[in-house]
């Protein structure tokens, strides 16, 4: 089944490559033989992440450099990540609304996702989604985080360079040196520049750019944006092939992508380990009655995982 | 692996009225029902909603229409989706439905409708219901 849905895809099926997405996103048993098969096909596509505050203008952003790329010749995949309501399970996935001008073009793929608890900004399939968008032959995917706050970095380990957006309002200059997002963004985009307070805000991150060690040799530029009047664009789209221009030369492109698959493997390693200690805890195994012990408060529950790692060594295997 | 069945809806406004508020309320209730809904804004061709629809691998499309166009509207999509190969989605459709209308377009494939006084209870409990089990 997964072998013929990716035979389908890699000819262009649209409908092929939305099911293997729906079989990543519910992670279902497939995943493994899907990521085999389209490995040999990866590497084609660069991926441009957008984030930043809810409202700021990603989906307006990603809009109009999807119909820029477009006019460039280009092929576009677009993920767009919603939050999952930690109540219901459900969503509302609303990116889509703004961009509407592309429905119609088979040259631009759009799926919304939800978070599905996950908190890093993304979804925990998005990496393999956006595997399977390049796998499709797209030449630049971009992908929208949930409106983030100031630690939601999961971006940077999926994206080639990473577009942080804010409003004039986003802050002073002690916002502009705080750690996690601000130290995170290869470009930086203050969207809504008609408003007030534009000069202010770009003063402030241009300084915290010049006082800070940058260690890979870029230093981000900080972009001007009217997103819903085209304003800005072509500029942002010259600054992020600047920036990709920059990482090929140097070699970062791979490091980068390097460390990102391991960051990748060990993040799945991670998720089945839990699952399958959560499903043991679940079952009752007792553990030579240390969880009762525990959780009854006889032992601490150091000593206990320190023990329970040295008994429950067929995890490993 | 944790392999999760979540229902995808995609509530779609085809034609030319501008009353959402329906299908906003109809959203906010899915969401509160644990369902993923997609929504895709105002005034939206029929090859549009497809089209939406196949790329974003739904269960379920919800079309709203309050323009009294719905005959011609609600048939078309359907159409379109068997014509990609995407006949399997439930396509349900709400709005200013006169009753007399229902039976035409549930032979055109658009397989419930709730027009005025409709419950939203009840629509939910529709979709979880007749939503495709997808393997």
């Amino acid at each position: 089944m997964p072998a013929e849905l990716v035979e389908k895809m890699l000819t262009g099926d649209q409908r092929a490559l939305a099911r293997l997405v729906s079989a990543v996103e519910r992670q279902s048993a497939e995943v493994p033989e899907i990521m085999q098969r389209i490995t040999p096909m990866l590497g084609h596509a660069y991926c441009i992440g957008i984030t930043g505050p809810p409202g700021a203008g990603k989906s307006t952003i990603t809009d109009r450099l999807t119909a820029y790329a477009r006019q460039q010749g280009k092929t576009v995949g677009i993920v767009a990540v919603d939050p999952t309501s930690p109540y219901s399970g459900g969503a509302i996935l609303g990116d889509r609304i703004r961009m509407q001008q592309h429905y119609l073009d088979a040259g631009v793929y759009i799926r919304s996702m939800a978070s599905r608890g996950h908190h890093g900004g993304l979804s925990r399939a998005a990496k393999g989604v956006i595997k399977l968008l390049d796998a499709f032959g797209k030449d630049l995917i971009i992908v929208e985080t949930v409106g983030v706050g100031q630690t939601e970095l999961d971006i940077v380990a999926a994206a080639d360079t990473t577009v942080l957006i804010l409003v004039p309002e986003s802050g002073d200059a002690i916002q502009t040196i705080k750690a996690g997002i601000m130290e995170i963004a290869d470009l930086f985009v203050i969207n809504k520049a008609d408003r007030d307070g534009v000069e202010r805000l770009q003063r402030d991150l241009q300084m915290m750019l010049h006082i800070r060690h940058a260690s890979d040799g870029w230093c981000p530029p900080v972009l001007g944006t009217q997103a819903h009047k085209d304003i800005g664009i072509v500029e942002l789209h010259e600054a992020i092939t600047t920036h990709r221009r920059k990482l090929s030369e140097t070699g970062q492109l791979a490091t980068r992508r390097q460390q990102n698959r391991r960051q990748e493997l060990l993040d799945l390693l991670q998720q089945q380990l839990m699952a399958t200690l959560t499903a043991q805890f679940d079952d009752g195994e007792a553990h030579s009655g240390l969880l009762e012990q525990v959780e009854e408060g006889t032992v601490d529950p150091y000593t206990a995982a320190q023990q329970m790692l040295v008994e429950n060594d067929d995890l490993w295997r | 692996m944790t392999t999760t069945q979540r229902i995808r809806v995609l509530i779609a406004k085809p034609g030319l009225d501008g009353h959402d508020r329906g299908a906003k309320v109809l959203a906010l209730a899915l969401r509160d029902a644990g369902i993923e809904v997609i929504y895709t804004g105002l005034r939206q061709q029929p090859a549009q909603i497809a089209s939406a629809a196949i790329q974003e691998d739904v269960d379920v499309v919800g079309l709203s229409c309050l323009s009294g166009a719905h005959n011609v509207l609600f048939p078309r999509v359907v159409e379109l989706l068997r014509e990609q190969g995407a006949g399997d989605i439930l396509v349900v459709g709400g709005g200013t439905i006169p009753e007399h209308d229902i039976p035409g377009l549930q032979a055109s494939g658009v397989q419930a409708l709730f027009g005025p006084g409709s419950s939203i209870a009840d629509i939910v409990d529709y979709i979880r219901e007749h939503a495709p089990q997808r393997s």
